[in-house]
């Protein structure tokens, strides 16, 4: 533990603890319980159908298309890149990570407004995509790709410095000893990340299934046809139906919820393993 | 060049770069390019007369003006709660510490509108403040507190780790040589974290440039006075003005990039810093 000369006064202590709690408390705690008790206003019953109106239930279909969508192939993408950038040396490598962060720096709303530059009536590839009879925006693919566009870089962000950081001799050894490539990605790789590939898809279905400024752009907002949820709570609050809004983003909240403990899980699970691994003296 | 040779006993490197380098230029690349290839098709002067209008000039010192006051309050506020969860021990710390996460998880929209309901004059907040004289809703205060929201895990985040691995044993050879705590605070603990506060605080301004979905609703959308950037870019592509919608998306997008270069800049410098310690 600290000595008292590098502690800070008792006084100091209780006034930064509870200035943090009060910013905490209203920032955090105070909109999340709103959430759930404006979706409750009317109570349960209200609440239900809230949810079960078929709207509702086209939105959330949508959505989780969407997700089903653009998770596993964002996946497929951040493995195959991590495996490149970590285990191998090549020029450039320093731009290709900065444009895989690329994403997270543009505006929601950017990101899905290039998809209708390309594909809309107007576009670069509109009079392709309608010569094939390809209805690319304003539908369900204008919808994914925007989505696959916001959630690119998660998954490849939380494997390349984890890939890094476990180096490349475990896999070489493998390789020497007979192991095919895919029996060491497989055996020696996967063990190693799978916590942090857990994680990344965790973050990517959430905003895969959150995302809204770039789909509203895209989706033409159709309802019961281009409607994800979180478009579905914004027509519902645009209508003052603020009840039914709530109870569907309660909804949304409550996955956000999931997120953060499915998070904690993770970190604790990890964390419990590396202690485990220091402590054996044949591994590290 | 010997190790690197070695290297080549892994299999898959072109399968997995050229998988890397097709996808990331069709889901990325490709669309991003579209917006500089339309963007040139507007010539110089329709251009410059786009982006320049008084009212996309208002919007462009809203959003900035905003996102900075944001991103220096979550600066403060970040830094307390971080050395709060770092260094101190109280009931409900592990639970504050996953809350933080919580704008990240949260969709935007459901931000939005929630932040709306409590400051609008009769919510739960906002009855209470319109009393005092404060409005926050529909104002430029509302768009702020909103953007606050979103921004508030990044410094966190950012200064979380790097604080929880700083050696306790320079501030104890400072308080040994005679520093007051304050002066070991200011002159020890704080250069070591200021490579990744100042990350964090480029992460929250960058992510508030951009935001839609949490301001959108809480913002009231006047032009001149309370219309954030994006929300005019979806203005302009609502009346098919696609030239116009094109030409700010591309100073925006500008904007992002740079920022997104310092970010990095500064997160190589924060490492280097580690290292030499």
């Amino acid at each position: 533990m600290s000595t008292p000369a590098t502690r800070e006064p008792r006084i100091v202590r209780l006034l930064l603890t509870a200035t943090a709690l009060s910013f905490l408390t209203l920032f955090l705690v105070v909109p999340l319980v709103a959430v759930f008790a404006q979706a409750l206003e009317k109570g349960w019953a209200a609440y239900a159908d809230a949810l079960l109106e078929p709207m509702a239930l086209s939105a959330l279909r949508l959505t989780l298309l969407t997700a089903a969508i653009a998770v596993p192939l964002n996946v497929v993408f951040g493995v195959a890149a991590a495996w490149a950038i970590a285990k191998f040396d090549f020029p450039g490598k320093d731009a290709l990570v900065t444009l895989i962060d690329l994403p997270f720096a543009v505006s929601p709303v950017v990101s899905g407004m290039v998809f209708i530059l390309l594909f809309g009536r107007q576009g670069v590839l509109g009079p392709w995509a309608e010569a094939l009879g390809l209805k690319l925006v304003f539908s369900v693919p204008g919808l994914v790709l925007a989505t696959l566009f916001v959630t690119f870089p998660f998954v490849a962000r939380e494997l390349i410095p984890l890939m890094q950081a476990a180096g490349t001799e475990d896999e070489e050894a493998a390789r020497v000893l007979g192991a095919s490539g895919w029996q060491t990605f497989r055996r020696v790789t996967l063990p190693n990340i799978k916590w942090g590939l857990l994680y990344g898809v965790i973050l990517c279905n959430a905003r895969a299934m959150g995302e809204f400024g770039a789909v509203s752009v895209v989706s033409g907002h159709i309802r019961g046809k281009t409607n994800t949820l979180p478009l579905h709570v914004e027509i519902l609050y645009n209508e003052y139906n603020f009840q039914a809004a709530f109870a569907v983003a309660s909804l949304l909240a409550f996955l956000a919820l999931v997120t953060l403990v499915a998070k904690s899980l993770v970190e604790w699970r990890a964390a419990s393993e590396h202690a485990s691994h220091a402590e054996d003296p044949h591994v590290d | 060049m010997r190790l690197r040779k070695s290297h080549s006993v892994l299999p898959g490197f072109r399968l997995a770069m050229g998988f890397t380098l097709v996808y990331l230029a069709l889901v990325v690349l490709v669309p991003l390019s579209t917006l500089f290839w339309k963007s040139a098709t507007l010539g110089a002067s329709g251009f410059w007369q786009a982006v320049s209008a008084p009212r996309v000039v208002a919007s462009y010192k809203l959003t900035f003006g905003a996102s900075l006051v944001a991103a220096v309050t979550n600066g403060v506020f970040g830094f307390v709660v971080t050395w709060v969860l770092v260094r101190y021990r109280f009931p409900g710390r592990r639970l504050m510490d996953a809350l933080v996460d919580f704008p990240f998880a949260l969709p935007t929209a459901v931000a939005g509108i929630t932040l709306t309901t409590l400051y609008a004059p009769n919510g739960w907040l906002g009855a209470p403040l319109e009393k005092l004289g404060i409005k926050v809703a529909f104002t430029p205060l509302g768009i702020t507190l909103a953007l606050t929201f979103i921004g508030l895990p990044f410094v966190v985040r950012t200064l979380q780790p790097v604080l929880e691995s700083l050696d306790p044993e320079a501030e104890e050879a400072a308080a040994s040589l005679g520093a007051s705590r304050f002066q070991t605070i200011v002159r020890v603990v704080l250069p070591a974290l200021f490579p990744a506060w100042i990350t964090g605080f480029a992460l929250a301004f960058a992510r508030a440039l951009g935001e839609y979905g949490s301001v959108v609703f809480i913002a009231g959308n006047m032009p001149m006075k309370t219309e954030i950037t994006p929300l005019l870019i979806i203005t302009k592509l609502e009346q098919y003005d696609y030239a116009g919608a094109t030409a700010i998306a591309a100073v925006t997008l500008v904007a992002s990039f740079v920022l997104l270069l310092t970010i990095n800049r500064l997160q190589s410098w924060g490492a280097r810093l580690g290292r030499a310690e």
